[in-house]
C-alpha cells in the first residue's frame, strides 16, 4: 500500500477516459465560463459524480483512494470538473450517505450519484468565511416546514442551468451565543420556493464551475429535509470538509501534474542557444524540484485517504494534504510557466488556466491558514493557565 | 550613502502617486475589460512628458534620468501596470536607444513626436526561435539598392497595436553572437510590414502586443539605428536601461498588494476581530513590506548607477530579478490574505496576481537575468 502502486492499472483507466470527455473541452469550459451539457452527460455516464456511493444507490462503491484519485486526473484535464466532482463526492455524497436517513438515500442518492442532480454546499457567508461559527441564515419550524431566511456566497456547483440542491448550513438555535452548536443542515432544491440565486461570481480561474451567491427569501422546504440531528449541522460540515479537504488536495495533485507534463515535453523539445534548454542544469534542478513536490504532495493526499478508508482519524492529515499540495500545486505551475516563458502567459496555451485555477486550492474549502490552524490545534498540546 | 530622495525626486514621486491614484487606478479594470488604454489618458500622459523623460528639452523632452524613470514607473504601476510598462517602454526602448545611437537627422525626424506621444514606440527582437537566446534572430535584413528589405516576423512586440515606429532587430550578416544583427527604424506605414495578431496573455490586457510580420519590406539605407552589427548590443543596451523600469513596475505591483491587504485586512472582521490583529497576518504583510523594500533599494541603487555613469548591467539585473520574483510573492499573499474575496474579479488583488506573473518573463526572463549576472559577475 505504500506506494500505491496497485493503483496503477486503476489511474491508467480514468486518465485514458479523462483525456477523452474532459481535456478536449477544458479550454472552452474556462473561456465560456461554462460546463456544456455534453461534457456533464459523458462525465455522469462514467459513474464519476457518485464514485463513493454504494452501488445500491447507483454509486461505483471505489474507496477514497480511488476516489481521489478520480479527481485527480479530472483536474489534470481540467480543474473546472475536477472541483465540481470533489464537491459532488466529499461535500455532498458523503455527508448524506453518512448523515442521511433512508428516505433521503433513496430520494438523493441515485441522482447525485448519475450527475442527474448536482449538489452545492451552502456553509460560506459574507460574515462567516474562516468562522463558520457566526452563520447568520436561519431557520424555523412553520408547521410541518422549515423557513429559511439569510444569505450565502461563494457556493460551488450552483449551476443554473442544471438541477441543483443545495446541503444548507442554516441557524436552527436562536440563541447565536451557541455559535457553531446551534446549526443544521438542510436539503434545499434550488427550485423550492424562495430560494434565489444572486450573482455569479466572476472568479480568476475554475470558470465553468459556477460560484454563486444564493439568497433564501422565506424559502419553504418540508421538515423532512433536515439532514442528520437538530443543531448537529456542525459535526455534518466538519466531516464534511475533512472529506473535502483531502479531494482538494487531490486536484491541486492533478493540476500540479500537469503543469509537470507540461514542463517536461517543453524542456524536451524547446531548442535555444543550440540545444533543448532541458540540458540546462537550471531547468533541470527546476524539473526535478518539481516532479518532487508532485509526488510527494500526491502521496500526502493518498495517505490522508487511506486513513479514511481504514476508519482512522484523518482530519490532521487530510489539513496537511490540502495545506501543502495546494501550495506545490501553485509553485508547480508558476514554475511551469516560467520554463514556457511568453508561451506559458500566453492564453492560447493551458498553463495560465491552470495557474489560475490552482490557486483556488489554497482557498476554498478552507483557506491554507485554516489548515495550519487545524494542523496545529492537532500536535501543539498548550497547557491552560 | 545617502538613502533620501531630494526634493525634486520627492515631488517627482508624489505628482505621480496622483496620477496614479486619480487618473489610472480608478480606469485599471475599465482599461482591462476594453483591452485597451484610453487614448485621452496616453495623451494626458504626453502632455505632462512622460513620453520624453529622458530627451532633451529641445525635442520636447524633460531630461529626467533614471532614478525619476524608476520612480514614475513604480507609482504608475501602483494604478495601472499595464501603463506604467508603455511608459517604460516608450522612454527606455525607443526614446533612449534614438537619443544614444541615433543620427542628428534621426533624432530631428523621430524624438519630439516621441515625446509629445504623436508617435508611440515599439521594440522589436524576439521571434519564435530567438527568446532567451536573442542572438538567433532570424529576421533578414538583405542589402538592396542601397537600402534593406526585411523579411521575418517578430512575436510578443509590446505596444505593437498602438505603435507608429518599431526598432527591429534584424540580420544583416551571418556572423554569429549577434554580431550580424542590426537595428532598424522602421514605420508602420512601410510597404511589406504588417502589424498581425494580438497576444491574448493571462494578465496586462490593456497592454497591446503583437506579432509582426515582414514580408519583403523595403527601408531606406538611413533607417539602420547605429552601425551594421550593432543591432543586439542596442537592443541590450536599451534593455539594460528598462530592466530598471521593469523592476520598478514590479515595486510597485508589489507594493500596491501590499496597500490593498493591508486594507482589507483592517477591514475584514473573522473571529470576532480584524484579522490584520493576527499574528500570522501581520507577518505576511511584514515579509512582503521588507521585500518590496527591499527591492526597490535594489532597483534605486541601479537608476543611480545609471545616472552617475557608471556600469549598471549587474546590477539592473539583480533589480528585475529580485523585484519580478518580489512582485509575484506579494501579489500571491495579497491575494491569500483577502481570501475568496481575492480569487474574485471585483478586487484589485486578482488583476495584480495575473499581471504580477508576467514581470518574471518580459525583457528577459529570470533565467536570462542570472545569465547576465553569471556573465558578469563571474567571469575571470
Amino acid at each position: 500500500m505504500l506506494d500505491y502502486i496497485e493503483y496503477e492499472d486503476f489511474r491508467a483507466g480514468v486518465r485514458a477516459k479523462a483525456d477523452e470527455i474532459v481535456a478536449p473541452y477544458a479550454a472552452a469550459i474556462d473561456a465560456d465560463d461554462h460546463i456544456p451539457d455534453d461534457v456533464m452527460k459523458a462525465v455522469g455516464k462514467t459513474g464519476w459524480f457518485g464514485a463513493t456511493a454504494p452501488a445500491e444507490y447507483g454509486g461505483l462503491g471505489w474507496d477514497t483512494v480511488r476516489y481521489v484519485i478520480m479527481v485527480e486526473e479530472a483536474s489534470r484535464a481540467s480543474g473546472s470538473v475536477g472541483v465540481m466532482l470533489a464537491v459532488q463526492g466529499s461535500l455532498i455524497i458523503y455527508p448524506l450517505s453518512k448523515y442521511g436517513n433512508d428516505e433521503q438515500l433513496r430520494t438523493y442518492l441515485p441522482k447525485f450519484a448519475s450527475g442527474e442532480l448536482v449538489g452545492s454546499f451552502g456553509l460560506t457567508e459574507p460574515g462567516a468565511g474562516s468562522d463558520a461559527g457566526n452563520t447568520q441564515t436561519a431557520a424555523a419550524l412553520d408547521g410541518d416546514e422549515w423557513v429559511i431566511n439569510g444569505q450565502k456566497c461563494f457556493i460551488t456547483n450552483t449551476k443554473r442551468d442544471w438541477p441543483v440542491v443545495c446541503f444548507a448550513t442554516v441557524r436552527t438555535d436562536p440563541d447565536k451565543s451557541k455559535g457553531v452548536r446551534g446549526v443544521s443542515s438542510i436539503i434545499v432544491p434550488a427550485n423550492a420556493p424562495g430560494f434565489n440565486y444572486g450573482r455569479k461570481e466572476n472568479k480568476m480561474g475554475l470558470r465553468g464551475s459556477d460560484t454563486s451567491e444564493i439568497f433564501f427569501e422565506n424559502c419553504r422546504v418540508p421538515k423532512e429535509n433536515l439532514l442528520g440531528e437538530l443543531n448537529e449541522g456542525f459535526k455534518l460540515f466538519m466531516v464534511a470538509l475533512d472529506a473535502g479537504r483531502i479531494s482538494i488536495g487531490a486536484m491541486a495533485v492533478g493540476l500540479g501534474q500537469a503543469a509537470l507534463e507540461l514542463a517536461i515535453k517543453h524542456a524536451e523539445t524547446r531548442v535555444q542557444f543550440g540545444k533543448p534548454i532541458g540540458a540546462q542544469q537550471a531547468i533541470q534542478w527546476k524539473i526535478a524540484e518539481m516532479a518532487t513536490k508532485v509526488r510527494a504532495a500526491r502521496f500526502l493526499v493518498y495517505s490522508a485517504a487511506a486513513l479514511k478508508d481504514a476508519g482512522k482519524p484523518y482530519t490532521t492529515e487530510a489539513a496537511m494534504a490540502k495545506y501543502y499540495a495546494s501550495q506545490i500545486g501553485r509553485e508547480v505551475a508558476y514554475d511551469a510557466i516560467q520554463v514556457h516563458g511568453a508561451l506559458g502567459y500566453d492564453k492560447s496555451y493551458p498553463l495560465e488556466r491552470i495557474y489560475r485555477d490552482v490557486k483556488l486550492d489554497e482557498i476554498g474549502e478552507g483557506t491554507s491558514e485554516i489548515q495550519k490552524i487545524v494542523i496545529s490545534r492537532n500536535i501543539l498540546q498548550l497547557k491552560k493557565k | 550613502m545617502d538613502f533620501n530622495l531630494n526634493d525634486e525626486q520627492k515631488m517627482m514621486r508624489q505628482v505621480a502617486a496622483e496620477i496614479a491614484d486619480e487618473q489610472l487606478a480608478p480606469r485599471a479594470e475599465q482599461m482591462e475589460e476594453d483591452r485597451e488604454i484610453p487614448a485621452d489618458l496616453l495623451r494626458f500622459l504626453a502632455e505632462q512628458g512622460y513620453f520624453g523623460m529622458f530627451l532633451p528639452e529641445r525635442y520636447g523632452g524633460a531630461e529626467l534620468d533614471y532614478v525619476a524613470y524608476a520612480l514614475t514607473v513604480e507609482e504608475f504601476a501602483r494604478g495601472s501596470p499595464a501603463v506604467a510598462l508603455v511608459v517604460s517602454v516608450q522612454n527606455a526602448l525607443v526614446g533612449k536607444p534614438i537619443l544614444t545611437h541615433g543620427t542628428a537627422e534621426q533624432k530631428e525626424k523621430y524624438l519630439s513626436r516621441v515625446a509629445a506621444g504623436e508617435l508611440i514606440g515599439a521594440f522589436a527582437l524576439t521571434e519564435e526561435e530567438a527568446g532567451s537566446d536573442a542572438a538567433n534572430v532570424q529576421t533578414a535584413a538583405a542589402k538592396k539598392d542601397g537600402g534593406y528589405v526585411l523579411n521575418g516576423h517578430k512575436l510578443y512586440v509590446t505596444n505593437a497595436g498602438l505603435a507608429g515606429l518599431f526598432l527591429v532587430v534584424a540580420r544583416t550578416g551571418p556572423e554569429a553572437g549577434g554580431k550580424g544583427l542590426s537595428c532598424f527604424l522602421v514605420e508602420r506605414d512601410t510597404p511589406g510590414f504588417t502589424v498581425g495578431a494580438r497576444f491574448d496573455g493571462m494578465g496586462m490586457c490593456a497592454l497591446d502586443v503583437r506579432r509582426l510580420e515582414f514580408e519583403n519590406c523595403e527601408v531606406p539605407a538611413d533607417a539602420l539605428l547605429g552601425a551594421e552589427g550593432e543591432g543586439l548590443k542596442i537592443a541590450l543596451a536599451g534593455l539594460d536601461g528598462s530592466r530598471i523600469g521593469c523592476a520598478a513596475q514590479a515595486v510597485g505591483i508589489g507594493q500596491q498588494a501590499f496597500n490593498e491587504a493591508k486594507r482589507y485586512a483592517a477591514g475584514r472582521e473573522q473571529f470576532g476581530r480584524p484579522i490584520l490583529s493576527f499574528q500570522a497576518i501581520q507577518f505576511y504583510l511584514v515579509e512582503m513590506a521588507t521585500r518590496i523594500d527591499a527591492a526597490r533599494l535594489l532597483t534605486l541603487r541601479a537608476a543611480a548607477l545609471a545616472d552617475a555613469g557608471e556600469r549598471f548591467s549587474t546590477e539592473a539585473a539583480m533589480a528585475k530579478l529580485y523585484a519580478s520574483e518580489t512582485a509575484n510573492f506579494a501579489a500571491n499573499l495579497g491575494l491569500q490574505i483577502h481570501g475568496g474575496y481575492g480569487y474574485m474579479k471585483d478586487y484589485v488583488v486578482e488583476r495584480f496576481f495575473r499581471d504580477a506573473r508576467v514581470t518574471e518573463i518580459y525583457e528577459g526572463t529570470s533565467e536570462v537575468q542570472k545569465l547576465v549576472i553569471a556573465g558578469n559577475l563571474l567571469k575571470g
